[in-house]
């Protein structure tokens, strides 16, 4: 069914998923998402911005630095202080840490090498827009596909995000327990996504839009897309 | 006006590339390497003829751009001449 739910993906030189996102937004909004380019000129006002997976730039010097200096993520960094729900997915949450919208950095995959499978994520905190069609503790699969997803953020800072619930999706087992032989890259208390303090800001490594559709093997990431519409349509 | 910058992972940051690297060093045979630690070097050529205004912009470059100063350190050497 059609709604009146505008989101924009940002594209980069380099992005790689950004037609994934398109496609997995379309299919429960009903309605043309918006491609920036990130030379265009205004980015229009809209309900949702995503930053893709992918490339940006080559990865040079750092994963995401060169796309998070661009004027267009100056245009994203006003909206979400405004209050505009951000959605960054792999290199996208690379892209905001690097600008400041999240904390925290994303480094070397501790085992060097690049993952690319499915994992297992339990659904930590259900009180975001992102997040509000699973359940509680819910666990996911979603694919990954990514050499610097490895987690990094200091003692203190940890210990606010935990202690403000802002940890959204950790990786686990497939009976939910949050080890170190579930985790994939080595991140920090086997975090794969965090919000920012508002809750508007949602970066994660997997890639809900890869399996957001029964013929792409899944459907463990159409919940995300499901719960967006229903909390901004 | 020629500046070096050294960015390096803050110590407590774990670098994974590093310990492969002192790992492969291990197998090379080259015995008594109780640490690597990786990072980078960026050369930059500046128009700035003043090495403290000079020194100014390139730590501003760092902060901003050069390095991730939530787990990175940089340092700056400025070659007068």
């Amino acid at each position: 069914m059609p709604t009146n739910m505008k989101a924009a993906v940002i594209v980069f030189p380099g992005s790689n998923c950004d037609r994934d996102m398109k496609v997995a937004l379309e299919a429960v909004t009903g309605t043309d998402v918006i491609m920036h380019w990130h030379r265009d000129a205004d980015l229009p006002d809209v309900d949702l911005i995503a930053v893709p997976g992918g490339f940006s730039y080559g990865d040079y010097l750092r994963a995401g630095a060169m796309a998070a200096n661009s004027p267009v993520m100056r245009t994203v960094v006003e909206r979400a202080n405004k209050g505009v729900p951000v959605l960054g997915v792999c290199n996208g949450f690379q892209v905001l840490t690097e600008a400041g919208l999240l904390p925290g950095a994303l480094m070397r995959n501790a085992g060097l090498k690049f993952v690319c499978r499915d994992v297992w994520l339990k659904v930590e905190n259900t009180e975001t827009p992102f997040t509000r069609d699973y359940a509680k503790d819910q666990v996911v699969r979603i694919p990954v596909a990514h050499h610097d997803g490895n987690y990094f953020a200091d003692d203190e800072t940890l210990n606010r995000l935990e202690g403000e619930g802002r940890v959204a999706f950790r990786y686990c087992d497939p009976a939910g327990a949050a080890n170190d032989d579930a985790n994939p890259n080595g991140s920090r208390h086997n975090i794969a996504g965090i919000v920012n303090e508002a809750g508007n800001v949602l970066g994660m490594m997997p890639h809900p839009e890869r399996l957001a559709d029964a013929a792409l093997g899944g459907t463990d990431g159409k919940p995300m897309f499901d719960g967006l519409v229903a909390a901004l349509h | 006006m020629k500046a070096k910058v050294h960015v390096t992972l803050k110590n407590g940051v774990l670098d994974p590339q590093g310990k492969a690297v002192q790992h492969s060093l291990a197998g090379l045979g080259f015995a008594g390497v109780n640490d690597v630690r990786q990072g980078k070097f960026i050369e930059l050529d500046l128009d700035e003829t003043d090495a403290a205004k000079a020194r100014a912009t390139v730590e501003a470059m760092c902060e901003k751009l050069l390095a991730n100063t939530v787990i990175e350190n940089y340092s700056v050497d400025i070659a007068e001449g």
